[in-house]
C-alpha cells in the first residue's frame, strides 16, 4: 500500500537532489534546471497532500506553482543571455562585480 | 499491489533522471532528461488520482517551460565548461563545492526522512474514492480562487515584459 509518507519522502529526495545541483553545479543554465526540480518537488508534495485531504485545492496550488515557474524561467534565462552576452561565458563564478 | 511497484518504478525513473539531470557536463542532455524525470511524475499524480496536475505537468513543463530552456541552450551554443581543469574533471567530482554541496544534500535527506518516518498515531493511507474532478477544479480557481488567478496574469505580463528589457541588445534604441 502507498501511503502519503512514500510520496512525501520521495519528494524529499528530489528536492534535496535539486538543492545539491544548485550548490555543486558551476553552469548557470543547469542550476536554474536544479531549480526546477525543487519546485516539481514541492508540486508532488501539494498532490499529495490534496489527495490525502480529499480536496481539489492541492492542484490548484500546483497550477498556480507552475505559473511562477514559467515566469521565473523566462525572466531566469535572460538574464542568462544577456549576463552571457557581457562575459561569454556561463560560470557564475566569473561574474563577480558586486563582489566587496 | 501493482500500484506499489508503479509508484518505486516512477519514482527510481524521476529520481534517477534528477541525480543524471545535475551530472551532465552538456545541458542539452540535463533538459531532455529532465523531461523524462518530469514524465515519471505525470505518472505518479495519475497515480494520486490528479489528472489535471498530470496533463498540465506534460503540456506546460515539458511541453512549453523545457523547450524554452532548450532554445536558450541552443541559442547560447555553449556546453562546454570554462577552465581547462572543468573540462577534465566530471562535473560531479570538483573538489571544493561539490564536498559542500554533498554533505548539505545527504545533511537534508537524512533530516527529511527522519522528519517524516518520526511520526505519530497517523497511519498516512489515503482516503478511498477521491478522484477530483477538472470541473471542480475551474469552479474552485473562478470562485474561491479568481483573485489569485487574476494577478497571475498580471505577473505573466510582467515576465513577459522583463524579459523583452532584459533580453534586448544594448545600443539598437534610437
Amino acid at each position: 500500500m502507498v501511503t502519503l509518507n512514500h510520496y512525501l519522502i520521495l519528494s524529499a529526495i528530489l528536492f534535496s537532489i535539486g538543492t545539491a545541483g544548485v550548490f555543486v553545479r558551476r553552469n548557470l543554465i543547469t542550476i536554474l534546471l536544479s531549480i526546477e526540480i525543487m519546485l516539481n518537488a514541492t508540486n508532488l508534495t501539494f498532490v499529495a497532500f490534496g489527495r490525502a485531504l480529499g480536496a481539489a485545492d492541492g492542484q490548484i496550488i500546483v497550477f498556480f506553482v507552475m505559473t511562477v515557474a514559467a515566469a521565473e524561467a523566462a525572466v531566469g534565462l535572460a538574464i542568462v543571455i544577456s549576463v552571457f552576452r557581457h562575459r561569454e561565458s556561463l560560470n557564475p563564478d566569473s561574474f563577480t562585480n558586486l563582489k566587496w | 499491489m501493482s500500484d506499489v511497484l508503479l509508484f518505486y518504478l516512477l519514482g527510481a525513473v524521476a529520481v534517477v533522471a534528477s541525480l543524471l539531470v545535475i551530472g551532465q557536463r552538456n545541458p542539452i542532455y540535463s533538459v531532455l532528461l529532465l523531461i523524462a524525470s518530469f514524465g515519471a511524475l505525470s505518472g505518479l499524480y495519475v497515480m494520486l488520482d490528479a489528472p489535471f496536475a498530470a496533463v498540465i505537468q506534460i503540456i506546460v513543463y515539458a511541453g512549453a517551460i523545457m523547450v524554452l530552456f532548450l532554445f536558450v541552450v541552443m541559442l547560447l551554443n555553449a556546453p562546454h565548461e570554462d577552465t581547462e581543469f572543468d573540462e577534465r574533471v566530471h562535473p560531479l567530482m570538483r573538489p571544493g563545492p561539490m564536498r559542500f554541496g554533498a554533505a548539505l544534500a545527504v545533511a537534508l535527506i537524512v533530516e527529511l526522512v527522519w522528519a517524516l518516518t518520526k511520526r505519530g498515531g497517523e497511519s498516512g493511507q489515503f482516503p478511498g474514492g477521491a478522484v477530483s474532478s477538472v470541473g471542480a477544479i475551474g469552479r474552485s480557481l473562478f470562485t474561491q480562487y479568481a483573485f489569485p488567478f487574476e494577478v497571475t496574469s498580471i505577473l505573466i505580463l510582467v515576465a513577459m515584459v522583463g524579459a523583452v528589457v532584459l533580453a534586448r541588445r544594448e545600443g539598437q534604441e534610437r
